[in-house]
């Protein structure tokens, strides 16, 4: 069983909410999540982010619909983390 | 309200259910009203942001809390815009409600439904001055007026007009 643990998403947001709101939002999902979100281009409308999620197993799908759902778009996923089985095994020893 | 209770009593009618049946009318008249100029308009607003915000994420946000709200908001502002007069003509023909159950004499019906409005202008005039920062006398005293004036001029052409 493999866990994802860290992903970075470049997103595409409306101004509201604003990125921390965005970032809050994201972070309620799970208590140990860790979201880092970097506003890198503002326009009229929108702003373009570099969202980075960390956590024990994050739920990719889960954040993606929650995401979805305040009106913003994952364009990429420019970076993921994610450990194997055997890794977890590891880790814990 | 204030216009039409004024031309009533210009017109000495003291039946208090003639003239809570045209205001009444007139009430049910400004719901309608506001309730559909207030929802056309902030939904054709909405439905313009939300295309435009489209148009920028290159998606679909109808099942965002975007789309949620262009639907949503558009019925609550009809709502209040709609409900807000309505409201405050019923609590200015309040008297003509009062008399026709016989808890105030017919006779003085009108005039205090007229004073209710005129105090309703106050308050309202209290309230814009308070948002605006500025004296909240001098704010009641300036809508009391625009009531004075129109009741003034509603008399006037009664009186200069009648047979």
């Amino acid at each position: 069983m493999t866990a994802i643990r860290k992903v970075v998403l470049d997103v595409l947001k409306p101004h509201k909410p604003n990125a921390l709101d965005f970032s809050i939002a994201i972070a309620s999902l799970a208590p140990d999540y860790q979201v880092t979100t970097t506003v890198t281009e503002v326009d009229k409308i929108t702003e373009s982010t570099i969202v980075i999620i960390e956590g024990e197993a994050i739920q990719f799908e889960e954040i993606k619909s929650n995401i979805e759902q305040m009106g913003a778009s994952i364009h990429s996923i420019d970076e993921v983390v994610v450990h194997g089985e055997r890794q977890q095994t590891e880790a814990k020893q | 309200m204030i216009g039409m209770l004024t031309g009533f009593y210009s017109a000495g009618i003291e039946d208090p259910s003639f003239a809570l049946s045209g205001c009444l009318g007139a009430a049910i008249a400004l719901f309608m009203s506001g309730v559909s100029s207030a929802y056309l308009s902030e939904k054709a607003e909405r439905e313009k942001e939300l295309q435009e915000l489209e148009n920028a994420l290159v998606k679909s946000l109808r099942q965002s809390d975007y789309g949620q709200a262009s639907i949503l908001i558009p019925c609550l502002v009809a709502l209040v815009n709609g409900f807000s007069p309505f409201l405050l003509s019923l609590i200015i023909t309040s008297p003509l409600v009062c008399a026709k159950v016989g808890v105030i004499p017919s006779a003085t019906a009108i005039p205090l439904s007229i004073g209710v409005g005129c105090i309703c202008l106050f308050t309202l005039g209290v309230y814009l001055g308070k948002i605006s920062q500025k004296s909240l006398l001098w704010a009641g005293i300036r809508t009391l007026m625009i009531s004075f004036g129109t009741i003034a001029t509603i008399v006037f052409f009664s009186y200069t007009f009648s047979p």
